[in-house]
């Protein structure tokens, strides 16, 4: 028998009060009929007794204390899930949104997952290539790995995020496992089709499963779009084996619905509006990238986010680089100067690279460069400034060495193309050319050995 | 008992109305499932209880069953070499029940009871038997001896009967006594301890050996004393987890309790992974053999979060009192306080600092002083230290967690942005941190290392101070214009930044550096300096002296001298008056 429950006590944003609902259970989706045919669905988010709070996906447009009609489902908010989801695309409740219609569910789970217990974790160590000298170098992408883009409104991101899912490549035989899942979150519709035409160029949209909440979407359906895309991917990863990458844009974007979501059901506010539990439920997403023993597959997460007036210390890029392990720092001068991918090394980094790379999965000199690399570009920016006060004739030998290694370092190394896909012997190559402007006794990362082997530049 | 039913459900949250069967901290089971909560509000209409695990699909009406004992944590041989969740529930028996993934109202049983330990009695019938005092020993790992002691809780007494030394299981009893009033008492291996009330002592003692970690930047520059509470703040990558890694790994304590808060779980796979293959370079055994993981990943319950150092450091009290030296890591502790402002945010109490609920600082104060070295009831020494990372939200270290936390530990290891940045590692700052202890342990350093060891210390940080004011001037307009003694500093202050406060953790020498190796390399950097200075004050240009390449040679003089070869450095000293010898007769 199912029970309909007519009319509502209050209305309040997005929130609806029931009184005098019996047995309903903490965080059941609810479905509203409302009376002129249509339906929404709403998730109950607090209980008092037989008072209950439930949060109204779509929005409470259109609902009076007496036009609806609510009936309990008795289960949380689950995605029917089955191979055939490979092309589709689906809007940001799961729902088929390409009027292709509904798929056959092999398999229905709860969107909020379980969490990976540490023990069965396997440790990322594969690298992915992604043919982009900075990434590939300094940042290196691991398979199983959350590494975000940190942007900001207007650069280029997008087109990065799009060039990576391109030229992707998996090390060993298994490349063809390969998938990609897709969600949007509050970005604009050519942003969405954007990716869905880079995706089907690069032939790798049938191996896609895009989920679609775009900016004109109701804002707290947005809440539950990351959650459907990540409950896909584990399924795909987990279940069929595939090594799937999973793009997410824009972070921000669903940061602020679950603001205006807290704000509404009257929370106490933490930093810049953001409830105090926003590091737990981001940390909700980005933990469910991985790899476990019990499968071959693996999920590893391409994050996008903008941040505001591009300030890093924002709470959003902030939580979300003490969860994910690194991050891709895009700088706006940089992309000013013309310089594509506009990648910021400087506080860019990868945690899990340390493992992935080396004689073993990359080259021996791998490690040495990067840190090198690293090390003598941090010094270009206090010889810049100097030579901002003092003018750069007066600059000494060292410093203009500095200056001019700098320069090449944006130039050749960062700097490429939108379709460039660079091999990791090649990226290296060109870090030890670039390098090799320096004289040799600046280079206090390297032994000698290996700088006997790839230095290219004078004795000093 | 009657039922008592859940009323309010909000989060992690549950309420039940009109009831007086619980007791503020008591441990109840929630719903069908039985999820473990803990009781954290009482009035006189709701009682309010947080719950461990995820609330979803609980409705009200469920029932909560009380248990009418605090939050605990049970104490018995196999801890070691375990990897718990926040509430000491095993991780692999976990997996073994539910898969890859943690679901919930899993019932595993704390400690493994079906394992028998090879028992050693320590007392015989008609002894005397006292709070703290060891009946019973057993090897629990090849390297640490399990020593059973008689709960703090309990009374004193005489011993009426006692099992053979013989194959025992956690709950077998193993010894009876009768205390004073005539209460009998069955013990066996384990005791159950509430986490939130800290195990007692007889008394604390001064603190007076460092706890020696191999890391030049702390042992050399900030040493922190055995039984000390040290704080790492730093923003997101700036190397925070790597040395609190480096720490658990090296430092000389006997065990290790390794609380990961909150954070990545990857990062425990890795240290489980890690450990399980490293050897102490003391014992020669595994590391992991020493140590207990915490594992707290961030996307598991909060509530189970904030109960997780308090789990930790009841394990690191157990096990001082035993009389081992036990280190603590909690990693991160801003998660912690974190998880105490989300709980206290759905309460709905008045928020202070940041929405931070107002007792913080009473609450982390409290946590610090868990640490010390301690005289335990049962007689020895041990020690406990804490070491905690903070992770300031916005890299701003004026907020209340790091501020808060600075207050009550007296060692604070900054770390910088800006060094990470140049792959600086380990980014603790020398200009910003600080030890308090450095004075009281500087006759230890003084007997047990060299007598010279402060005063280079002294020295060596006085350049390094100097070079970071000069540094001001270079950055306006350059370091050309510097006479040629500042130049010196700036030289010498290079090499003592590269060459000496940056550490390679994963150079297999570099790694961990002997005290006596930190004091050469030291007194080899501060020889080169001395002569330096001498021939400059003569004047000769101090381009003369870098040309020689011994500073690029003492700045890698880290690899190339490894850690079993003490008498190179007479040789680089000997290289280093040679060379400036012959400069002098030059001239």
């Amino acid at each position: 028998m199912i029970i309909e429950h007519v009319g509502l006590s209050e209305i309040k944003g997005s929130l609806i009060v029931l009184d005098g609902v019996e047995d309903a259970s903490f965080e059941e989706i609810v479905k509203i009929n409302l009376g002129d045919g249509t339906s929404r669905m709403g998730r109950i988010v607090q209980i008092d007794g037989q008072r209950v709070v439930i949060q109204v996906f779509e929005g409470t447009v259109g609902i009076s204390l007496t036009n609806t009609r609510s009936v309990f489902t008795a289960h949380p908010m689950e995605l029917a899930m089955s191979p055939e989801m490979f092309g589709r695309i689906f809007n940001g409740v799961g729902e088929p949104a390409d009027g292709m219609g509904d798929i056959f569910p092999k398999v229905r789970r709860d969107i909020n997952g379980s969490p990976i217990n540490p023990v069965s974790r396997v440790y990322p160590r594969n690298y992915i290539n992604t043919g982009i000298s900075s990434i590939d170098v300094l940042t290196t992408l691991i398979r199983g790995q959350k590494l975000p883009i940190f942007s900001g409104s207007g650069m280029c991101h997008n087109e990065l995020a799009a060039q990576i899912v391109r030229q992707a490549r998996l090390t060993g035989a298994d490349s063809d496992e390969f998938a990609i899942v897709f969600a949007a979150m509050g970005v604009k519709n050519d942003v969405a089709d954007f990716f869905r035409r880079s995706f089907e160029s690069s032939g790798v949209l049938n191996h896609t499963v895009m989920f679609l909440n775009l900016a004109n979407d109701p804002i707290i359906e947005r809440i539950l779009t990351p959650r459907c895309a990540l409950t896909a991917a584990e399924y795909l990863a987990y279940d069929l084996g595939k090594h799937v990458l999973v793009v997410m844009t824009d972070l921000t974007s669903y940061a602020e619905a679950v603001r205006e979501f807290s704000s509404s059901k009257g929370e106490i506010p933490g930093r810049k509006g953001f409830p105090s539990y926003l590091y737990s439920d981001l940390a909700s997403l980005y933990e469910r990238a991985g790899m476990i023993k019990t499968s071959s597959g693996s999920v590893t997460q391409i994050p996008i986010l903008t941040m505001p007036n591009d300030d890093i210390t924002h709470p959003v890029p902030d939580l979300t680089g003490y969860i994910t392990e690194g991050q891709i720092v895009l700088d706006r001068a940089l992309e000013g100067k013309g310089i594509y991918p506009p990648v910021n090394v400087l506080p860019s980094l990868s945690r899990l690279m340390k493992d992935g790379i080396g004689a073993k999965y990359t080259r021996d000199d791998h490690v040495d460069l990067a840190n090198q690399l690293y090390s003598s570009y941090a010094k270009v920016n206090d010889a810049r400034s100097l030579a901002s006060v003092i003018g750069e004739d007066e600059l000494s030998e060292t410093d203009k060495k500095y200056m001019e290694f700098g320069n090449k370092f944006e130039q050749i190394f960062l700097n490429q193309s939108h379709t460039e896909n660079r091999s990791i012997d090649m990226s290296l190559d060109m870090g030890w050319e670039v390098l090799s402007t320096l004289p040799r006794s600046e280079l206090d990362r390297i032994d000698d050995k290996l700088l006997d082997k790839r230095y290219k530049g004078g004795k000093s | 008992m009657a039922s008592n039913v859940i009323y309010g459900i909000n989060g992690p949250v549950v309420t039940v109305r009109n009831t007086v069967d619980f007791s503020m901290q008591e441990m109840v089971f929630v719903g069908g499932d039985r999820l473990i909560g803990e009781v954290i509000g009482i009035s006189s209409e709701y009682t309010t209880i947080q719950v461990y695990e995820n609330t979803t699909g609980l409705k009200p009406g469920e029932p909560v069953y009380s248990t009418s004992s605090p939050m605990s944590v049970t104490l018995g041989p196999g801890i070691l070499s375990s990897i718990f969740d926040g509430i000491e529930r095993p991780l692999l028996e976990i997996e073994k029940n539910t898969g890859a993934f943690i679901t919930r109202g899993n019932t595993a049983s704390k400690l493994d009871e079906s394992k028998k330990w090879k028992i050693h009695m320590t007392l015989k019938p008609g002894d005397e038997i006292s709070p703290g005092q060891i009946y019973a020993t057993c090897q629990e790992t090849d390297s640490i001896e399990h020593r059973c002691m008689l709960s703090p809780s309990l009374p004193a007494g005489r011993v009426t009967s006692v099992s053979g030394d013989s194959e025992y299981t956690i709950n077998d009893t193993v010894l009876e006594y009768t205390d004073k009033s005539g209460g009998i008492h069955k013990l066996t291996l384990c005791q159950e301890w509430p986490i939130r009330v800290p195990r007692p002592i007889k008394g604390r003692l001064e603190l007076t050996t460092p706890l020696i970690t191999g890391q030049r930047i702390i042992d050399s520059m900030l040493p922190i004393a055995k039984g000390g509470a040290a704080s790492i703040p730093g923003g997101f990558g700036t190397g925070k987890t790597m040395t609190q890694h480096q720490l658990a790994k090296w430092c000389d304590a006997d065990i290790i309790i390794y609380v990961g808060c909150g954070e990545r779980g990857n990062e425990m796979t890795q240290v489980l992974e890690e450990f399980s293959d490293l050897t102490d370079p003391r014992t020669g055994r595994l590391l992991f053999d020493r140590t207990v993981l915490i594992a707290n990943t961030s996307n598991m319950p909060v509530a189970a979060r904030e109960a997780s150092i308090y789990t930790g450091i009841t394990l690191a009290e157990y096990y001082r009192d035993m009389g081992y030296d036990v280190a603590m890591m909690a990693d991160s502790t801003s998660r912690w306080a974190e998880a105490l402002r989300e709980i206290s945010g759905r309460l709905e109490e008045m928020p202070a600092e940041e929405g931070f609920p107002a007792y913080l600082p009473s609450r982390l104060s409290a946590f610090y002083e868990r640490a010390g070295m301690a005289e335990t009831l049962g007689g020895s020494r041990g020690s406990i230290n804490v070491i905690g990372g903070v992770s300031p939200q916005g890299s701003d270290f004026s907020e209340p967690v790091t501020q808060n936390t600075k207050r009550f530990t007296r060692v604070f290891w900054a770390l910088d942005k800006a060094l990470a940045y140049a792959r600086h590692y380990p980014a603790i700052n020398w200009m910003t941190s600080y030890s308090e202890y450095s004075g009281d342990l500087a006759r230890w350093y003084e007997e047990n290392i060299n007598p010279e060891f402060m005063d280079l210390r002294a020295q060596m940080l006085a350049v390094l101070r100097e070079e970071d004011s000069l540094m001001e001037i270079v950055k306006l307009i350059g370091a050309d214009v510097l006479p040629d003694n500042q130049k010196l500093i700036i030289e010498i202050g290079k090499v003592i930044r590269v060459g000496f406060l940056q550490q390679n953790a994963y150079h297999a020498e570099d790694t961990y550096v002997p005290l006596n190796k930190q004091f050469l390399m030291m007194k080899t950097i501060m020889h080169l300096y001395k002569r330096c200075s001498e021939l400059v004050s003569a004047g000769m240009p101090i381009g003369l002296m870098t040309d020689t390449g011994l500073f690029e040679k003492l700045t890698k003089m880290k690899y190339d001298i490894k850690n079993d070869e003490p008498e190179k450095f007479d040789e680089y000293i000997a290289d280093i008056d040679k060379t400036m010898d012959a400069l002098i007769s030059d001239r």
